[in-house]
């Protein structure tokens, strides 16, 4: 790790660079960020990624369109299922192809489970870069339980590849709703725990009130999204604007922050945790009868023609737009609009008059997974 | 001959030693609380149940290669842990395990000596122990390891200063400096200081996390992600006296603390004849417990509360805790001369 | 005879380690050697029976006041030699001459006193002479009252003064 000066010799009240990364337990990954502070205050910051890039969107070109789902799932591998929903979605769009309510269903609950446990991992991390270790055990404690229930569904517990295109390649094991209840139940209490521990604790207000704020309008400027965009006041969900799965079928709010800092981002996910729980537990009582999986042609060829989907992963709103030329089994052009990378871009503004101590802070607020942005 | 010279000697090696056997065990006591805060076990392979983890950790220590950097100044380099460690040792010789007892025949005091500066000792030396921090910093050679350094000791002699006045506030209770006239104080007053002293015992305690660098104020050693921290450069056993000398000044703070503020040595209710049975307990066994209390509360903090930013630590320490100091010692000035 | 030997060992130790203090190139290693003079001579007053004030010594001097030195030292990088002056005896004979008026002035003070021995210091009422915390607390308070509020107001001023150096924006 080196650190040159600009113009001067050492202890020089000119500004300093300072480098974070790749390699660094707070950075969630392979993230370099480059700090130049005046004295302890970060003037500005420049965020290197690519350390990860693995060339998942060229690769999809030469897979045929079943076979990019286990593509995306190495993306936002904290939250693979939702990756594999908003593609298969994309490329259900693209076909309009119907999927049976019960597979709508299903894939609602598999969503909101990977919010449940994205925030989980969100929650544990961004309280161990503040100091508050427990907080990561625990968090990682409920992960379990829902990555037991993922092992259960479908047999893998981070990459899941739960999807098909038109549906789900099974049905639910029997008594899996009931265990998924159970969860609620257990998950109610936790969540519980977590506030106790933080929301009023007077050195988590103080290490995250007032740090980072962003108003409503520059936040939709930058283009962020999901909660660092709602943390700011600005409603857009997609669940709500354009629902999906079975979304338009449930009953949930949408938190909104109003301060725009990191505490508000904070309490935003938390209420998610709540919300999450509430969409489960009506999916998972009224999980209707019927078949898993749609009708769907044996050699999955989309006419040519582009698409445009946007499904809400636990990090915002993810894209993806495919392009297909009709005559081959592979996509011509497969872009994904990650959410990390746009919050990610938020950075560089939100470190501006902080301390070096906020930066880390900072990178957990925003919530970014380094598969999704480098991809 | 025997009492001048053979038992102080004794007193002071069997001090010497518990000490640095509490001290290592310290590290597996908080291993161990920290796993149990966290659903976990911590370590278990090593004997049953983890007991001779602290023994494999020494050992490896100790077999690790000593790496002393190139431009470095190598007198200070090796002493720096040594100062760091040392005003940790020798503190205990005026801390009270218990008065005078009767062993093997013999008036033994459980004390290694009774000075009767003996609190401003206790400061005194701990002001000294700064200096380790400041030279380890310094003869590492770097420009991080130094500001880190530079940084930790700034921490611990602006703490100082509130500790030291909670601590006249103590000494103005008990109406002397020496740690056996303050537990004698308690015993003669009937109660325990901590219930006379709230809020100084209050700031005593967080002074005391500040003081030996934990959390929620150990900012300076967790930033060592980004910094380095003052001991970056050291490996193997000094490393390791950095960390017991750590241990070891927490250990200190838990027995001052029993010492000025949960009455030392004395047994729950001395004065009152009908818990005379609890008199079997052995005096030094009421110091420890108490002492492993204050531990307790010590290791279950840093399992618990997020930590605080640097500026944020020093306006604490500054802006919170010294006027709330001197307000505890004017009050307590006023309330002894007017009232008692 | 056990005194003796301490106060003579110990004062070799201070004198050595203030010839040190002076003479070493590093100036961290000079007021590394300036702590370790302190606290020898906190030993001499364990040695005169004050531990009061040998402790006061450690406390304040070796632990306070050294430590901002080294602050100083630490942060100010004081490895470029010294210019080279038109006279390279200068220094030599400042010391000397420094000396010279520094051995006259103790030579006049041990005629001086040797001439009119100093009175008997008046006990100042019922001095309670317990320890060596209560006399000094007895005549700082009472016979030297007025230069101890003196010096209490000059550090205030010290510390306003260097805040108001310090200090970005007010």
């Amino acid at each position: 790790m080196e650190a040159q000066t600009i113009r001067g010799a050492m202890f020089d009240t000119d500004e300093l660079v300072i480098n974070m990364g790749p390699q660094h337990p707070s950075t969630h990954g392979v993230l370099r960020v480059v700090l130049r502070l005046d004295g302890e205050k970060v003037v500005d910051c420049d965020v290197v990624i690519g350390y990860l890039h693995r060339g998942i969107e060229k690769l999809s070109e030469n897979r045929n369109w079943t076979q990019i789902i286990l593509l995306t799932d190495r993306m936002d591998y904290v939250a693979a299922a939702t990756s594999n929903v908003g593609y298969c979605e994309t490329v259900e769009k693209l076909m309009q192809l119907e999927v049976p309510r019960r597979a709508r269903y299903v894939r609602t609950i598999l969503c909101e489970l990977q919010r449940i446990a994205s925030h989980c991992l969100w929650v544990g991390t961004h309280a161990m870069d503040i100091g508050a270790m427990t907080v990561f055990l625990y968090a990682f404690r409920e992960r379990e339980l829902i990555l037991d229930l993922f092992e259960e569904f479908c047999g893998a517990r981070l990459t899941y590849n739960s999807m098909r295109i038109g549906g789900l390649p099974l049905d639910i094991p029997p008594g899996w709703d009931k265990k998924v209840l159970e969860f609620c139940t257990i998950m109610d209490s936790k969540v519980d725990e977590y506030e106790t521990l933080l929301t009023h604790n007077r050195i988590w207000l103080e290490r995250t009130k007032g740090i980072g704020v962003i108003s409503g309008e520059e936040a939709t400027g930058l283009g962020l999204c999901g909660p660092a965009l709602r943390g700011s006041g600005v409603t857009r969900d997609v669940r709500k604007d354009e629902p999906y799965a079975a979304y338009d079928e449930m009953e949930f709010d949408v938190p909104i922050g109003s301060d725009g800092d990191t505490y508000d981002r904070y309490l935003v996910r938390m209420e998610e945790f709540r919300q999450s729980l509430r969409i489960i537990r009506q999916a998972a009582q009224g999980i209707p009868e019927g078949p898993i999986v749609g009708k769907v042609p044996r050699l999955i060829k989309p006419a040519a023609g582009e698409t445009y989907h946007a499904i809400e992963s636990p990090k915002g709103e993810l894209g993806f737009f495919i392009v297909s030329d009709g005559k081959s089994t592979n996509p011509y052009r497969f872009r994904v609009r990650p959410p990390s990378f746009c919050n990610l871009q938020g950075l560089r503004r939100l470190v501006r008059g902080h301390l070096v101590a906020d930066v880390v802070a900072l990178i957990g607020s925003i919530d970014i997974v380094l598969g999704e942005v480098d991809r | 001959m025997i009492d001048g010279f053979v038992i102080p000697l004794l007193k002071i090696v069997i001090v010497l030693n518990a000490t640095l056997v509490g001290v290592t065990y310290m590290v597996l006591l908080e291993r161990k609380v920290i796993a149990w805060a966290q659903s976990r076990l911590g370590p278990m392979r090593v004997g049953p149940y983890g007991i001779l983890q602290p023994i494999a950790d020494a050992v490896k220590l100790m077999i690790k290669e000593d790496i002393t950097p190139v431009r470095a100044d190598k007198w200070v380099f090796t002493a720096a842990p040594i100062i760091s460690m040392v005003p940790a040792l020798i503190v205990y010789a005026v801390i009270p395990f218990g008065p005078e007892v009767n062993l093997f025949g013999r008036r033994v005091s459980l004390y290694v000596t009774d000075v009767n500066v003996g609190l401003l000792y206790v400061v005194s030396v701990a002001s000294v122990g700064v200096y380790g921090i400041i030279l380890a910093g310094y003869s590492s050679n770097s420009k991080y390891p130094l500001l880190a350094g530079l940084r930790a000791s700034a921490q611990l002699i602006s703490y100082e200063v509130a500790v030291t006045l909670t601590l006249v506030s103590v000494i103005l209770v008990a109406g002397t400096l020496s740690m056996v006239g303050i537990v004698r104080a308690q015993e003669s007053g009937h109660v325990w200081f901590a219930f006379v002293q709230p809020m100084a015992f209050g700031i005593f305690f967080i002074g005391g996390l500040a003081e030996t660098n934990r959390a929620p104020f150990d900012l300076p050693e967790a930033e060592q992600e980004l910094t380095g921290g003052f001991h970056t450069e050291y490996s193997g056993m000094r490393f390791a006296l950095f960390f017991l000398a750590e241990y070891a000044n927490m250990i200190v703070v838990s027995s001052v603390a029993t010492t000025l503020f949960l009455g030392g040595w004395l047994r729950p209710f001395p004065n009152v004849a009908a818990l005379g049975f609890l008199d079997f307990v052995p005096v030094w066994m009421w110091f420890l417990v108490k002492s492993f209390l204050f531990l307790y509360v010590f290791i279950w903090v840093r399992a618990t509360l997020p930590r605080y930013r640097y500026d944020q630590l020093m306006r604490l320490g500054w802006k919170v805790l010294i006027p709330l100091a001197i307000l505890n010692l004017v009050v307590t000035a006023v309330i002894r001369v007017l009232l008692i | 005879m056990g005194q003796a030997i301490a106060f003579y060992t110990m004062a070799a130790a201070i004198l050595g380690f203030a010839v040190l203090v002076i003479s070493t190139r590093d100036t961290v290693h000079s007021v590394l050697f300036l702590v370790l003079d302190f606290l020898f001579v906190a030993a001499l007053y364990v040695l005169l029976n004050a531990p009061f004030v040998a402790v006061i010594q450690v406390l304040v001097y070796a632990g306070g006041i050294v430590v901002l030195y080294l602050f100083v030292v630490m942060l100010v990088n004081l490895k470029r030699p010294p210019e080279a002056h038109q006279d390279p005896h200068r220094r030599t004979k400042l010391g000397f001459g420094m000396a010279a008026a520094v051995l006259l002035e103790v030579a006049a003070i041990a005629t001086y006193t040797s001439a009119n021995p100093a009175p008997a210091i008046a006990a100042s009422a019922a001095m309670p002479v317990t320890g060596n915390t209560e006399q000094v607390g007895w005549l700082l308070y009472t016979s030297y009252l007025i230069p101890f509020e003196i010096a209490s107001m000059l550090l205030l001023v010290a510390m306003i003064g260097a805040i108001i150096l310090a200090k970005r924006e007010l």
